[in-house]
């Protein structure tokens, strides 16, 4: 047994500094956004601990030395307990789901005092831990279906306690865990067609009711029908490795639908659909006949997939527009972001684009950004936090935001790679499949590009809860890496 | 164990995290650096954003009459940064009626972040709420002179009855918390704070527009941004038709005068509310505009409590009009047929246990028992049902048996009337009592429930409601106030049947005893009247004197309104709430009143109930 003071030494020796440096420059950079956000005209002090960006440094404070705990702890600690982390955080969770407390429709805030907490936020770090844990023990094979369910059940039981508070954007944060499934070996085709899924759903729903020109062809029927056929002689490339096909496949189907979106447009206006359809048909026909013929499953398999997709898309369809009540089909668009009914989400885009836009170059200048500063922008120092990043420090600041979140998840990427142990590596793919799932959908729903689902920007967005959940993931995983040669030696 | 061929895929997710990161950083090349418009505008000019305040919409009753609409009223706004020193403050405060001391302290008020935490000196801020047409003119014509104050166009409710406050609620300024909650309100909006206003506040309210100027570097107005290409103009609140029927509610409010008290409609075939009034009442035009927040304090100081909705938020003992959901639970538990006869000689005596009753003939039937509402045979019923062991067990499971049967009548929980606050009363279950009497206790210990009296407390909704399933033989809609939301479908709580527990036979017998009450028994006076009325008197024991109760429907085949009335400390059944009831049956049936009962609404109107102030 080492000395105390050996081991620490040993600690900061071989904890990564390059990881460290990113996480400080994000957090000054996300202070900086939040005093911009914060700051009207005329109040001067940003300091004072009655604005957000006083309170901000508090949060930022308590992290760092949050951080400092965790470095001191023995890294086998989280190897240990976390099974046990897990259920506490669990049964949180599920006590929150009564909590009488609502903040905007939402129970997920505990509140003590001054203090508002969030346990979806410290949910993240435990279930990732457990995740590892499970999936790290001798003779975990994620490609066995009994332990992909396991796997799965860790993941699912937060979601579902999340949505039962009505925080349904935390709760989806959680699928970024597929992407860590998908390193430790979960085959790519269920990322695939998960992913095939989410695109149809969302194409599909947002334009069902835009026409195709002047025709009666639906443009998100008729374009998640094409994708079906696409993503159908994709596959056939990929995993039949059977080129030929492929092109044959992508070339009749894109062809005829182009052709048919053509006459459909200039000549004769017809929907397109039921010909796309028969198309689709043809082409598992095809795939079907030739399964027959040469016995080689995969084809079987794609044309399975081929089917499920339309049989998904039409069945998401139908349970939207018939079964669910009118109000339900609000509530569900407003969460894709499709409806800017209730509080105006696609105003909110606007407006956020509007004031990112005049951002230019350089940007205003810190607190000079006047979009911010008129409260047009809403949720601005939270999950529009970008704006004020676009606004006042422009494209070089805010792309540098975004290669700084890119070099940290590149690093999160290697330090996750080079660990001896799988719970090590997977816990490193959690953490950083969390980072990514976050960067991608608030950096995204700010520029238009995602649905508006509101959740955090790591490191950014205003608050104690989720900057202290941020930090507790990222700095459990710098521990379990900086402790990585010990647990060699061991 | 390294499996290399997975570790290839750190290539994959680096790639995807790669490829999102330049997806976005050219889309922010294209909106930073490529668009024109953006960069036109991007460090001398700001934005101005106005907002155009969309109409609330009105509020009609069951026929189309106009119960509510809205008044233009102006707000003046001032932008403190380019008030600066060039304001004549004293012409300023003569144009708005407003005294110069006045005028420092709101600018100061205004300058207060805490009283003011949207404060900027470069926006709108509200300086003075809800002028009139009259007071706004004289401003306008000198408003050139006053640089920084603006005029933000608003409106305010107008009511065209002084009838239905309590339904119709108010709207008032949003409160620190309603920001809080929904990102849709700023400082100054107005959102409902009572009745349905505050219930289908979304529905009301609209869709704020938005006109976003362009100013240039000194504060002026360029123009519209982008030709007006983002902004959005404001749509309007949807209109809202009561189910009330106004010539019934402004009847009932009317005979309520002087009492304390409240009066529910129901239809039976739809759940529709066709009047509801609660006395003492207010005018709704009390509480608007600029007035409302004195006024408000006002009336929630007054000890009578006027703003309580007594329909929904009072808890009255039912007294004899729940021997009815007795009868029913008897007869479809098998306690008792049609034809179970009990004795009552002035009571109900067992053990030393004394409940009182009136002069009748004696042994009775049901339907006699309700007819002259006898108190014994209702006790004998719930003695035979807590006590049969042999059916439930034990008294906690007859006893919750018997919850289960007043639940499902719409007792005991909230209905879920479209009205804010509603109240859910108390039916007690077994543990109740258990608790209550540490488990030593019985039918007898309880016995006074079976006449709805004891621990059973209603809301007069769920008694009208509960007409309302007698006259549905079964079943009931639950109870709301709006029947029609402009463009919208009716929410699916509003149609869909609730069953109840008893069977249509029992409901039958019911029925009969309710009509022979009418025909000879305790509401004997409703009997003249042509419309085949079912009804049944309560007399509810409280510690001052007895209340005044009626629960009824009519007709008796295809019944078209549940009516049910309270009168506090009205003294017997048949003293006020049979009248009242009368009255309103003929009005409702008819559509008019005739002479006689033109007479008789004004004595009702007219009698008053001496009520002491001790403990209000």
């Amino acid at each position: 047994m080492a000395p105390m003071t050996g081991k620490q030494h040993n600690i900061f020796r071989s904890l990564d500094w390059w990881t460290v440096a990113i996480y400080v420059a994000l957090l000054a950079f996300g202070w900086v956004s939040v005093c911009g956000a914060g700051y009207t005209y005329g109040d001067t002090d940003i300091l004072s601990l009655s604005t957000r960006s006083g309170m901000q440094i508090v949060w930022i404070a308590t992290s760092l030395f949050l951080g400092l705990v965790i470095l001191l702890l023995d890294d086998r600690f989280y190897d240990t307990f976390a099974y046990v982390i897990y259920a506490l955080l669990l049964l949180l969770l599920f006590l929150t789901i009564f909590n009488p407390h609502q903040i905007k429709g939402s129970r997920s805030w505990l509140v003590f005092g001054p203090l508002r907490l969030q346990p979806a936020e410290f949910a993240k770090f435990a279930t990732a831990l457990a995740a590892a844990k499970l999936m790290g023990s001798y003779g975990f094979d994620i490609r066995r279906w009994k332990h992909f369910a396991m796997a799965c059940t860790i993941i699912l039981l937060p979601m579902l306690f999340i949505v039962a508070q009505r925080e349904t954007g935390s709760a989806l944060v959680y699928i970024a865990f597929f992407l860590m499934f998908y390193r430790e070996g979960m085959p790519g085709s269920i990322l695939f067609t998960g992913i095939a899924m989410v695109v149809y759903f969302v194409v599909g729903i947002k334009y069902e009711d835009t026409p195709l020109l002047h025709t009666p062809t639906s443009v998100g029927v008729s374009v998640v029908m094409l994708l079906i056929q696409v993503f159908t002689a994709a596959m056939v490339g990929i995993y039949s490795r059977d080129r030929r096909l492929m092109w044959y496949l992508l070339g009749a189907t894109a062809g005829l639908t182009l052709a048919a979106w053509l006459f459909s447009a200039y000549v004769i206006p017809f929907d397109t659909v039921p010909l796309q359809f028969a198309v689709s048909i043809a082409v598992i026909v095809i795939l079907l006949l030739r399964w027959l013929r040469t016995r080689i499953t995969t084809y079987a398999l794609i044309s399975l997939f081929t089917i499920g997709s339309i049989a998904f898309f039409h069945s998401a369809d139908y349970v939207l527009n018939k079964v669910l009540e009118p109000h339900q089909r609000v509530r569900i668009n407003v969460l894709l972001g499709l409806e800017d009914d209730l509080n105006g989400a696609g105003y909110n885009v606007h407006q956020s684009e509007i004031a990112i836009g005049s951002g230019g170059l350089r940007g205003k200048g810190f607190l000079n950004g006047t979009q911010t500063k008129l409260k047009f922008v809403p949720e601005q120092d939270t999950d529009f936090i970008f704006c004020t990043v676009g606004e006042e420090e422009g494209f070089l600041g805010s792309a540098t935001v975004l290669v700084l979140f890119l070099l940290l998840i590149l690093r999160l990427i290697r330090l996750a790679e080079r660990q001896p142990m799988s719970f090590g590596r997977i816990y490193g793919y959690g953490v950083l499949s969390i980072f990514l799932f976050h960067v991608f959908i608030n950096v995204g729903m700010v520029l238009g590009l995602t649905p508006v689902i509101g959740i955090p920007l790591p490191f950014f967005s205003y608050g104690g809860s989720s900057l202290w959940g941020f930090t507790l993931l990222l700095f459990i995983f710098l521990r379990i890496d900086a402790g990585r040669n010990l647990t060699r030696m061991r | 164990m390294k499996d290399y061929n997975l570790e290839n895929r750190r290539f994959v997710i680096g790639g995807v995290a790669v490829a999102i990161v330049l997806v976005y950083i050219v889309r922010l090349f294209t909106i930073q650096l490529l668009s024109d418009d953006f960069k036109k505008n991007a460090d001398s000019n700001a934005f101005l954003k106005k907002i155009d305040y969309p109409s609330r919409g009105s509020i009609y009753d069951r026929n189309g009459k106009l119960m509510v609409y809205n008044q233009p009223a102006y707000d003046i706004m001032v932008v403190m940064n380019e008030t600066k020193n060039h304001i004549d403050t004293l012409e300023l405060c003569n144009a708005l009626g407003i005294t110069k001391s006045y005028f420092i302290k709101r600018m100061d008020d205004i300058k207060d972040r805490n009283k003011n935490p949207g404060y900027s000196r470069f926006t709108e801020q509200l300086f003075l709420s809800l002028l009139s047409d009259q007071e706004f003119s004289i401003f306008r014509e000198k408003m050139f002179r006053f640089p920084g104050f603006y005029i933000q166009k608003r409106s305010i409710r107008q009511y065209t009855y002084p009838y239905a406050a309590h339904v119709l609620g108010d709207i008032g300024e949003v409160s620190p918390a309603n920001i809080e909650d929904d990102d849709y309100y700023q400082p100054g909006d107005y959102i409902g704070k009572l009745g349905v206003e505050k219930y289908y506040e979304k529905e009301l309210r609209g869709e704020k527009g938005i006109r976003i100027m362009l100013r240039d570097a000194h504060g002026r107005i360029q123009g519209s941004y982008r030709n007006g290409e983002l902004d959005h103009r404001p749509v309007a609140g949807r209109d809202l038709t009561l189910s009330l029927d106004l010539k019934l509610q402004a009847l009932a409010e009317r005979m309520l005068q002087g009492k304390i008290g409240s009066i529910v409609a129901i239809e039976p075939a739809t759940g529709e509310v066709l009047a509801m009034a609660s006395s003492p009442t207010y005018d709704p035009r009390y509480l608007i505009g600029r007035k409302r927040s004195k006024a408000h304090k006002a009336l929630s100081k007054d000890v009578w409590k006027p703003l309580l909705n007594r329909s929904i938020m009072g808890l009255y003992p039912p007294g004899s009009t729940f021997k009815t959901t007795q009868a029913l639970t008897y007869l479809t538990e098998g306690i008792i047929t049609p034809n179970t006869m009990f004795t009552c000689h002035h009571g109900f005596f067992y053990r030393g246990l004394h409940v009182g009753c009136h002069g009748h003939v004696s042994p009775l039937n049901l339907v006699e028992a309700i007819s002259t509402s006898c108190n014994a045979y209702f006790c004998w019923g719930l003695y035979y049902m807590l006590g049969n062991r042999r059916k439930y067990g034990s008294v906690q499971n007859a006893m919750n048996r018997w919850r289960d049967y007043m639940v499902s009548m719409g007792l005991g929980y909230k209905l879920g009337i479209d009205l804010p606050g509603e109240k859910r009363g108390l039916i007690p279950n077994a543990s109740f009592y258990d608790h209550a009497y540490r488990n030593a206790w019985n039918g007898l210990t309880v016995i006074s429930i079976s006449i709805g009296q004891g621990e059973i407390n209603l809301t007069p909704l769920q008694i009208a409601n509960l007409g309302a399933t007698i006259a549905n033989r079964g079943y009931f809609y639950t109870p709301h106030v709006v029947r029609k939301v402009q463009g919208l479908p009716l929410d699916t709580a509003y149609t869909r049947r609730h069953r109840t527990m008893a069977s249509e036979r029992a409901y039958r017998t019911v029925i009969a005893g309710m009509r022979s009450s009418v025909l000879k028994g305790t509401c004997r006076d409703l009997g003249r009247l042509p419309y085949a009325i079912c009804g049944k008197t309560g007399t509810a024991q409280n510690h001052g004197r007895d209340h005044s109760v009626f629960m009824g429907f009519a007709p008796m085949d295809r019944p078209k309104v549940a009516i049910a009335v309270y009168v506090e400390n009205g003294g017997f059944g048949a003293d006020f709430a049979v009248p009242i009831a009368g009255v309103l049956f003929e009005q409702y049936m008819t559509g008019r009143l005739s002479p006689s009962a033109e007479h008789m609404a004004e004595t009702l109107q007219h009698k008053r109930i001496a009520y002491g102030t001790h403990d209000r």
